[in-house]
């Protein structure tokens, strides 16, 4: 194939440059790479929710066969300190005890690592680890997040509290538009406990040798391990070197600094050996970060005629036994968007955050927006409901117009860009509205309960700007930008190396196909590096559905420098002026002139054997970070349709529509993917998943047995459509698109099974929606 | 550790002759023993298929399935599907449809439905559904995946079920 | 997840299986298809010494009819059974557990040995009457399915001895329905029913009804049994017995199902199981009273 490209590659569905190496099983996670003299590691963990630890004795494991090491937390009093979190809101105050790899004198959840067992061999660890003896004396256990906040007994006996932070964003006069209203409303809504779950569990594989520790590990955010785990164990930051492997899946479960990078890189500089720790379901399910988990007293009000002028919510939010590296920031990631695509000239989010004896609480999938969506949807219902106003007509009434883009929302962030109408209408060329009254009217008569359900969402992401996300905006102590290396090759073929971490989302493909346009060469000859600290510049990772507006617009900026560059070497050999160079059919040609020009094979050649311009470096790369002046906020409109079986309280997904605007498409069919796996995982969440603990803090939920995320058998196909509103806050005009599809669906679902139900009087009812709560509400409305 | 004992495995069409431990699961066999890694381990309870695998042509759980009980019999795994020169229908047809994100289960997936398509090369989508009931995919919403399945039993490939 | 260690043997023959189980002592354990037993190894729930897998035994694998009735080997998996049609509501359960690859592995001999009421098989071999050949060091007993079941995942299959083949009336002419209630189509069944019926001239002849998941053993609804028995089969009658298919249970409740919401469940799925079984039974057609639903 030739390496210069004829046509342009942006907005194609190209398949994906990935796929080779995983659908043939030459991919490499993290349990697949093998290091010679590995000692394998596995975890003691407590079985209890809260108590204290009064001995460990692991001279039984010890004594068995290969067993090399058996270390608990006092062995780790080497540590620099505890386990971080990196983000502190400013002017609260944040209670934030000391988090260890290993447990000190409590534990605090079941799960909480006590003890860490090093041997020869995979399987004689887990025997070694049921040998370690740890006496237990229990503590009274926190579990309910309402009792907790309410007093004594406490997770973390020093604080006297179980509250971590009060943290507000107000936005215009509450008071006033209150005072304004003539119809309030306020429901309690619950956003359950639900788990990441990639079907990859975490791994670790930490070799310490020479000084220099390399981490291979299963995460989102290679940078960050390397930063902590450099400041942990007290090493000089060049000593790391953190490599993602092939990543199975994060959902931002993986965006995390976890207990067992530090320790098996600790472990492994303790004995001079490779150290593997790779977790197993059992273990993913009870410490590796959950999410959600908030009860929230929403407030509404309305003018009669459907004008909403005031909206308060009031988030409880469960953080479980620990601050993680985000934990506070997530409830707050939903302040910025609270007041969805609507004009509401006040908002208020006030967010309580307490402890309680259960696995801590992170970024998941969405983190905070899917919650903020899924209130507003369902208050815009309810207050529909209550005015006898079309759903949909009040919505309209209450979008911010396209005109008013961009547009300064009341809780203080700018909406870059915005059709909400042009996706909702967009939606109902989809869906006959009047035809489904009438198919639903017929389904009655026979006993079959069918509803409809939308969701017209908008989101916040593309995690980024540093100037508000950083230490002097919201706090993070980690500004968000991203960097791109591009490296044109001798030969014309080029390395892109990006401070993103993909882990399933197709960047490799969608960024090639950036970097092939600019350069007018095919993406078959762009490659994608990323998920090394020791290759390229510093990095970010992946999360918040920043990679492509964040990351891959400083992959378009570095390309663009490096055809600047390239077009004055073409200017140079082909004597014309840098400014009349454009690249078209797959060369640098002269404008007006295309018949004269140099492929980037060419200017290549010139650039490293032949004589660049007097005055000019050799070498033909670019290095960029981008920190973007704004967010960008996709946004679109959903519809779900449910059947509903009254006397079994089951709910079936019948059709699900959805119309998202993620900008400039670069490549539709990731786009479609990323879009229908969100819809998938909001789907699993407002019907099937939830993470539950019993009232001694025992996870009843700890296998996938009965953590039941949604097969192929529950779910339908997806019917996508777009619109297309540039976002300005980049030059490509894209959008994010990772987590709107999860962000849309939970409220698109619930709102469907409440449409099915009026009829049987039940008008509203919370998630997960599972078949004995549907049927509970059923029976009470009857009642 | 117990006492090893040997079992003989053709896997992909190449004997082996292991020494193992009566518990070693099948898919580890597979993965640290052969160093076959594209087969994945993504649970501990059977149920979510990244561990599938063919036993004498029927797909099953490897993770459910000690090494021992497999004595003497063929197993296939995706390495044995195709290769990247010459790919199965189905992985072909994966890749055409994007039935793949991250690609942990995708193994698996493929397996579960490569042994679909042997016992039902011309399958309904409600049948495709229902026959992946055993595969967890977390990325695609399946969506692609079913997708895929009914894309390569159009192509009418007189090796659609067949593993090489 | 991994098992503990344990020793392993592959008997050559049954004779040799029981004589190994019987010197393994009461920590032995046969394995077949594993789709049991291996699960609860790996979570360290179960952890026997030493496993005696049969798996490859001859002949204990094939379904044949032999005159009024079915006997299925017990090593017949589950797919094999599912996908011999004339086996009626067997193979419709049998069909609805779990997944194909567990489908695939899994044995019918297994899955009644194991004896859990939330499994599908245990209440299908109660309802038809069906009973199971075991045999042990002093010969061939048969058990009843009524006796088989004794406790949660407790049978009567003493430690030496083995199940070996599955008998079940074959019910010509019977209508069968079987309706499982659960989250996702691979899981456990939070609720099932089976039920059978034999109807001459539109009247209920015989009925039995085979209750999953409802107590520590599977069940049968002798209340709702009796109701139907010698009544003609309409809506108004199936409903009535089918009011009474919880009666005298007490179910565990779980996370996704209190003890009222299985019992109500059972209710609801009594009812639809006999409607099915009403529409397949060959007494119906000639019924004056055949309106059903």
């Amino acid at each position: 194939m030739s390496v210069h490209a004829e046509t342009p590659h942006v907005g194609r569905a190209l398949r994906r440059k990935e796929d080779p190496r995983l659908i043939t099983g030459r991919a490499r996670y993290i349990d697949d790479i093998v290091l010679p003299g590995t000692l394998w590691a596995a975890i003691v963990r407590s079985p209890e929710a809260h108590a204290r630890i009064v001995s460990i004795d692991g001279s039984a494991a010890l004594a068995r066969d290969g067993i090399h090491a058996v270390y608990t937390g006092e062995d780790m009093a080497d540590l620099g300190g505890p386990l971080p979190m990196a983000w502190a809101p400013p002017g609260v105050e944040v209670n934030n005890p000391e988090h260890w790899p290993l447990a000190r004198g409590t534990v605090n959840h079941v799960g909480d690592a006590v003890a860490v067992v090093l041997g020869e061999d995979r399987y004689a660890v887990v025997d070694a680890a049921e040998d370690v003896l740890v006496e237990y004396d229990p503590l009274p256990a926190v579990v309910d997040p309402e009792a907790a906040l309410a007093g004594a007994p406490f997770v973390h006996e020093s604080l006297g509290t179980n509250k971590v932070h009060e943290w507000s964003l107000p936005g215009g006069d509450l008071e006033a538009g209150f005072a304004e209203a003539e119809v309030t409303l306020e429901r309690r809504i619950v956003n359950h406990r639900i788990a990441g779950a990639p079907i990859e569990p975490r791994g670790v594989l930490a070799d310490y040798r020479a000084g220099a520790l390399t981490l291979y590990t299963s995460t989102q955010v290679p940078h960050f391990v390397r930063l902590f785990v450099a400041i942990l164990l007290g090493l000089s930051e060049e000593r790391v070197r953190v490599i993602a492997p092939e990543v199975g899946g994060g959902f931002g479960a993986k965006l995390q600094v976890y207990g067992e990078e530090i320790l098996a890189g600790w472990a492994s500089r303790r004995t001079g050996r490779p150290v593997k720790w790779i977790e197993t379901r059992t273990e993913n399910m009870a410490v590796t970060h959950q999410g959600r988990d908030q009860i929230s007293q929403v407030k509404i009000g309305a003018k009669r005629d459907g004008t909403v002028t005031a909206y308060h919510v009031r988030i409880l939010a469960d953080f479980g036994a620990y601050n993680m590296l985000l934990t506070p920031l997530i409830p707050s990631l939903g302040a910025f968007v609270m007041g969805g695509c609507y004009k509401i000239p006040a908002v208020r989010t006030d967010i309580v955050g307490v402890f309680t004896n259960k696995c801590p609480t992170d970024a998941i999938r969405g983190a905070g927006r899917p919650e903020a969506t899924h209130m507003i949807e369902l208050m815009m219902d309810q207050l529909a409901a209550e005015l006898d106003i079309d759903r949909l007509e009040l919505r309209r009434r209450n979008f911010i117009a396209p005109e008013d883009f961009p547009a300064a929302v009341a809780t203080g962030v700018v909406y870059d860009s915005g059709n909400y109408a042009g996706t909702l209408d967009k939606l109902l060329e989809h869906v006959d509205l009047d035809a489904f009254r009438r198919e639903q009217e017929e389904l009655r008569t026979r006993g079959v309960h069918r509803g409809i359900g939308f969701s017209t969402y908008t989101e916040i992401c593309g995690l980024a700007p540093s100037r508000i996300t950083g230490p002097a905006g919201v706090g993070v102590g980690a500004g968000l930008w991203e960097s791109a290396l591009v490296r044109v090759h001798n030969t014309g073929a080029v390395t892109v190396y990006t401070g993103t971490s993909p882990h399933g989302q197709g960047l490799e493909t969608a960024f090639a196909q950036i970097v092939a346009d600019k350069l007018g060469v095919d993406p078959s000859v762009v490659e994608v590096v990323h998920g090394d600290t020791a290759t390229g510049p510093e990095g970010r990772g992946t999360y918040g559905s920043r990679s492509l507006a964040t990351g891959g617009e400083a992959i378009a900026k570095a390309t663009d420098k490096v055809v600047a560059k390239a077009k004055q070497i073409v200017a140079h050999e082909l004597e014309a002026a840098p400014e009349d160079i454009e690249v078209a059919g797959g060369k640098f040609s002269v404008r007006g002139s295309p018949d004269k020009g140099m492929t980037l094979t060419d200017v290549a050649g010139v650039a490293y054997i032949g004589a660049v311009p007097e005055g000019m470096e050799p070498g033909l790369e670019e290095t960029t970070f981008h920190d973007p002046e704004n967010f960008v906020f996709p946004f679109g409109a959903h519809a779900c349709v449910v059947d509903v079986e009254a006397d079994t309280g089951k709910v079936k997904v019948v059709r699900y529509v959805a119309v998202d605007d993620c900008g400039n498409p670069v490549n539709p069919l990731l786009i479609d993917g990323q879009v229908h796996g969100g819809i998938a995982f909001g789907i699993g969440q407002a019907l099937y998943e939830r993470i539950h603990y019993d009232e001694d803090g025992q996870l009843v939920t700890g296998t996938f047995v009965d953590y039941a995320l949604p097969t192929a058998a529950e779910l339908p196909s997806f019917e996508t459509d777009r619109t297309v509103t540039p976002s300005p806050s980049n030059s490509m005009g894209v959008k994010g698109v990772g987590e709107a599809g999860t962000i849309a669906a939970s409220a698109a679902v619930t709102n469907a099974v409440i449409d099915a139900l009026r009829p049987l009087g039940v008008g509203f009812i919370n998630m997960p929606l599972s078949p004995m709560r549907v049927w509970h509400a059923i029976e009470e409305a009857k009642s | 550790m117990s006492a090893t004992i040997p079992v003989r495995l053709t896997v992909n069409g190449v004997e082996h002759e292991l020494e193992l431990e009566p518990r070693r699961l099948l898919v580890h066999a597979l993965r640290d023993d052969l160093g076959l890694t594209g087969t994945h381990v993504g649970c501990d309870t059977s149920n979510c298929g990244a561990c599938t695998v063919h036993l004498d042509g029927k797909s099953v759980k490897s993770c459910t399935i000690l090494a021992v009980q497999a004595e003497g019999a063929e197993v296939r795994t995706v390495e044995g599907l195709g290769t990247e020169e010459q790919l199965h229908p189905v992985q072909e047809a994966f890749w055409n449809d994007h039935g793949l994100q991250c690609g942990y289960c995708t193994p698996g997936m493929m397996m579960a439905a490569v042994g679909l398509l042997a016992e039902n090369p011309d399958p309904t989508e409600t049948e495709v559904r229902h026959a992946l009931e055993g595969n967890l995919c977390r990325c695609t919403g399946y969506h692609n995946i079913v997708r895929a399945v009914l894309d390569a039993a159009k192509t009418k490939s007189p090796t659609i079920g067949a593993s090489s | 997840m991994i098992p503990a260690e344990f020793d392993y043997v592959r008997p050559e023959s049954l004779a040799d299986a029981i004589q190994a189980l019987e010197q393994g002592g009461e920590d032995a354990k046969l394995l077949a298809g594993g789709h049991s037993l291996i699960p609860l190894m790996k979570l360290r729930l179960a952890a026997p010494t030493l496993l005696v897998d049969i798996g490859r035994l001859p002949g204990l694998g094939a379904i044949q009819r032999d005159n009024g009735s079915w006997r299925i080997g017990a090593l017949a998996r589950h797919a094999e059974v599912a996908g011999t049609a004339e086996l009626g509501i067997v193979a419709r359960a049998a069909g609805t557990i779990a997944d194909p690859q567990v489908r695939n592995r899994g044995t019918i001999g297994g899955s009644l040995a194991h004896g859990d009421p939330a499994s599908d098989l245990p209440a299908v071999l109660l309802a038809l009457e069906g009973e199971v050949t075991v045999q042990g060091s002093s010969g061939p007993r048969t058990v009843s399915a009524a006796e088989l079941f004794r406790d949660y995942m407790e049978t009567a299959i003493g430690a030496g001895e083995v199940l070996t083949e599955v008998r079940l009336p074959a019910l010509d002419g019977w209508g069968f329905g079987y309706h499982k209630f659960n989250r996702r189509s691979e899981d456990w069944a939070m609720v099932a029913v089976s039920a059978v019926v034999k109807a001459t001239d539109g009247v209920c002849e015989d009925v039995r009804i085979g209750l999953t998941n409802m107590g520590s053993v599977p069940l049968r609804a002798p209340a709702a049994e009796a109701a139907l028995r010698g009544r003609p089969l309409n809506a108004d009658s199936i409903a009535a017995a089918a009011a009474q298919a919880a009666d005298g249970t007490d179910p565990p409740a779980d996370l996704n199902a209190s003890a009222d919401y299985k019992r109500h469940l059972v209710r609801v799925l009594c009812a639809r199981a006999l409607q099915e079984a009403c529409r397949t039974a060959s007494g119906i057609a000639s019924s004056p009273g055949g309106e059903l639903a």
